[in-house]
């Protein structure tokens, strides 16, 4: 079979990416998920097959099922609220309003702030007594919250400083997609005499689904990935109260070097992440187009 | 695995393998590099760099030393690097990872670097309390350098303050609770603005903390194999007890998690009167407190005793002969009694050695701070730190349990009960 130039030229083409997301992406996740069907190799012993047990071990682990309902709780929060703040954001700085280009700046300023940066920001905030948010609520006469050493409230705070990161950047989405929504659209309704809240139910937001699709695949991607204010603010304290997916991954991979386990641990996520990635893509996508 | 790692190795060395060939033909010189954490404030990259610019004056030997972060961190990286085949030639990491260290295989113990006669007399010059975990399976693994023992830091004023005699610090744990509880102050609201004792419940620090109030009951947390941990007895229990006690009952102490980072400032802002540190901390704070204070050993159940901490050198597998030989040499000349003495004067830490105490210089300076005395004449009741196999691990079972003891939703006892249970587990591979 004689290839023809077209088609070499194709897959020169596609080289480039091919083998970075290869050797980055693919290879990886492949080794990743024959590790983890083999035991941590330590010292002088080195690893065996054990099948499904490093599986097995993971149900048993009150560490890992306590990390999974913390996150599910962490991404059912942190996505629709980033969601819904940031197109209330992006709208509110769409319209004309004096301060514009400053106010769509103090927005967007989180998102372009590295994520130890926040973190280390936040934890000042949260420093019980003569915290930022303890300061102030003591002007209205309220005690004392050890917002980050109470188990209570640790997740919740974790949760707060995610959407905080969050919003801007999904609003920079919303105000791109606003900005090309044709003016024609308001002026028609606007002789229709539509009312504004009517407008925005069944033009706008219509409009907008192709990209809420798009910022929900990167919230979900995030509500996983997103745990760097972990490592800085709790470190998965106080008694795994903040113990995220990601974040027992790393510990038990780097902190433990139980390999086996993170390699397992690994796995769960992937297939987490691409179970929503294809419901997203599969189901949603077809739907989200305005007819 | 390996055709990745060949990449990014190959990717990651060709420039800088031109760019570094003319110094390589140049000489031959010993280069080593050196990982230490930080866990104190103050100046301390300044001092270690100037220890390794004097080192090479004298003997030829450059080594670069890199900060890495906290304890934690930097054993994470230390690690991590060396698995990936490069990494530094010795490293100040944790005295008591040592049975996890050497269970992953890759340190060198200080015979086999080799030792004569002299090395022997040098190892038996350090502290003994220093030394309990540096031996293992009949082998030395480790260096005591930067180490240190938890006491407190008092605030004089607030004593005063309180109607406390500033120079009669608690002994007992019952003093302690008492003084404490005087030592809160509250505003109008009730709020609290001063705190009576802080001690660090953050994961890292927990189990140090913990360490220190086991020995003040007299207990001891683990055998010396490093297998077995005694965490559900009664006098453990009796400890975490006491522990919970001064937030629950006393309300001395904030209820929940108090972090390591969060003592110093808290202390020198006077947001809490006691707080349990490190002696490595003591030059940090004299520079800082804007009132007077004291530094006192922990108070026992019946009377002062305390746990030590702090890191050792480690010297590891990957390094040549002439590497190890080198970084042995350069441990022996940080520990000769004179620099040991220029370090803890410096930094607060606890010189190494008896004979650092003897130097004019250090006899000087204890004369004009007696502070730093303390921790010296303090070492005699200290315990060495806990140290397993696994060690992180059983770290994180310990510190679950005491965040959900101080917390408030597992009682003491169950909360030891299920630390021994997770540990029993970790352990188990590593009893025969």
């Amino acid at each position: 079979m004689a290839l023809n130039r077209a088609t070499i030229q194709g897959w020169l083409l596609v080289l480039p990416a091919f083998v970075l997301l290869v050797a980055f992406t693919h290879w990886p996740a492949l080794t990743t998920l024959v590790d983890s069907f083999y035991s941590t190799p330590r010292g002088a012993r080195a690893a065996v097959f054990v099948g499904l047990d490093n599986y097995i071990a993971l149900l048993d682990d009150p560490v890992f099922l306590q990390a999974l309902i913390n996150n599910a709780i962490y991404a059912a929060a942190t996505i629709p609220i980033s969601i819904v703040l940031a197109l209330a954001m992006a709208l509110l700085v769409n319209g004309a309003l004096p301060g514009r280009p400053f106010l769509r700046m103090a927005y967007f300023l989180p998102t372009m702030l590295p994520m130890i940066a926040v973190a280390n920001i936040w934890l000042f905030f949260f420093t019980p007594d003569y915290g930022l948010f303890d300061q102030v609520l003591s002007l209205f006469g309220a005690g004392r919250h050890n917002w980050l050493g109470d188990a209570d409230t640790a997740l919740g705070a974790m949760i707060a400083v995610a959407v905080w990161k969050e919003a801007g950047f999904f609003m920079i989405f919303y105000l791109a997609a606003l900005q090309t929504m044709p003016a024609d659209l308001r002026e028609a309704a606007a002789l229709e005499g539509s009312s504004r809240f009517n407008f925005f139910r069944r033009v706008t937001l219509p409009l907008l689904m192709p990209t809420t699709l798009f910022v929900l695949v990167n919230a979900v991607i995030n509500g996983f990935r997103l745990v760097d204010h972990v490592v800085v603010m709790t470190r998965g304290g106080p008694d795994n109260a903040t113990t995220l997916l990601l974040y027992y991954i790393y510990e038990t991979g780097f902190r433990f070097w139980d390999t086996a386990t993170a390699a397992a641990l690994t796995v769960v996520l992937l297939t987490i992440l691409a179970a929503t990635a294809a419901i997203q893509f599969g189901f949603l996508a077809k739907r989200v187009h305005y007819r | 695995m390996l055709r990745r790692r060949q990449i990014l190795a190959t990717a990651a060395t060709t420039p800088l393998a031109t760019l570094a060939a003319p110094a390589v033909l140049r000489a031959q010189a010993i280069k080593l590099s050196f990982y230490y954490p930080i866990a104190v404030g103050g100046p301390i990259p300044a001092i270690v760099d100037g220890y390794c610019k004097q080192f090479q004056q004298e003997t030829g030997i450059e080594i670069s030393p890199v900060y890495a972060g906290n304890y934690a961190e930097t054993l994470t990286k230390a690690v991590t690097a060396i698995r990936a085949g490069s990494g530094p030639h010795f490293s100040v990491l944790l005295a008591a990872e040592m049975h996890s260290l050497q269970d992953m295989d890759i340190l060198v113990s200080l015979d086999e670097i080799g030792m004569g006669a002299d090395g022997k007399k040098w190892l038996e010059g350090f502290y003994p309390a220093f030394m309990a975990n540096s031996r293992a399976a009949g082998k030395t693994w480790s260096v005591p350098f930067q180490r240190s023992t938890a006491i407190n830091y008092y605030n004089k004023a607030a004593f005063q303050e309180a109607g406390l005699d500033p120079e009669n610090y608690p002994k007992t744990w019952a003093q302690l609770a008492a003084a404490a509880e005087k030592l809160v102050k509250r505003d109008a609201s009730g709020r609290v603005t001063r705190w009576g004792t802080k001690m660090a419940s953050d994961a890292g620090n927990a189990q140090w903390t913990f360490g220190a109030l086991a020995n003040q009951v007299e207990h001891k947390l683990m055998n010396d194999a490093g297998t077995e941990v005694y965490f559900n007895q009664p006098k453990a229990i009796e400890a975490l007890s006491f522990w919970h006690d001064l937030s629950a009952k006393y309300k001395a102490t904030p209820e929940g998690v108090s972090t390591w980072a969060s003592l110093s400032p808290d202390f020198l802002e006077g947001n809490s009167a006691i707080i349990q540190h490190t002696t490595g901390n003591l030059t940090n704070v004299r520079d800082k407190a804007q009132f007077p204070f004291g530094v006192a050993g922990l108070p026992g159940k019946n009377g002062p005793r305390t746990v030590v901490g702090g890191g050792n050198l480690y010297f590891f597998k990957n390094a040549s002969k002439p590497e190890r030989e080198a970084s042995l040499r350069f441990a022996r000349w940080i520990s000769t009694p004179e620099r040991a003495a220029d370090w803890s004067m410096r930094t607060g830490y606890i010189a190494t050695s008896p004979a650092a105490y003897e130097t004019p210089v250090m006899k000087e300076f204890t004369a004009k701070v007696p502070t730093a005395n303390v921790a010296r004449n303090f070492l005699p009741v200290a315990t060495g730190e806990l140290s397993t196999f696994e060690n992180q691990k059983v770290y994180k079972a310990l510190t679950d349990n005491i965040q959900a003891a101080l917390s408030g939703t597992k009682t003491p006892a169950k909360a030891m009960a299920d630390a021994q249970t997770d540990a029993d587990r970790i352990l188990k591979p590593f009893r025969k």
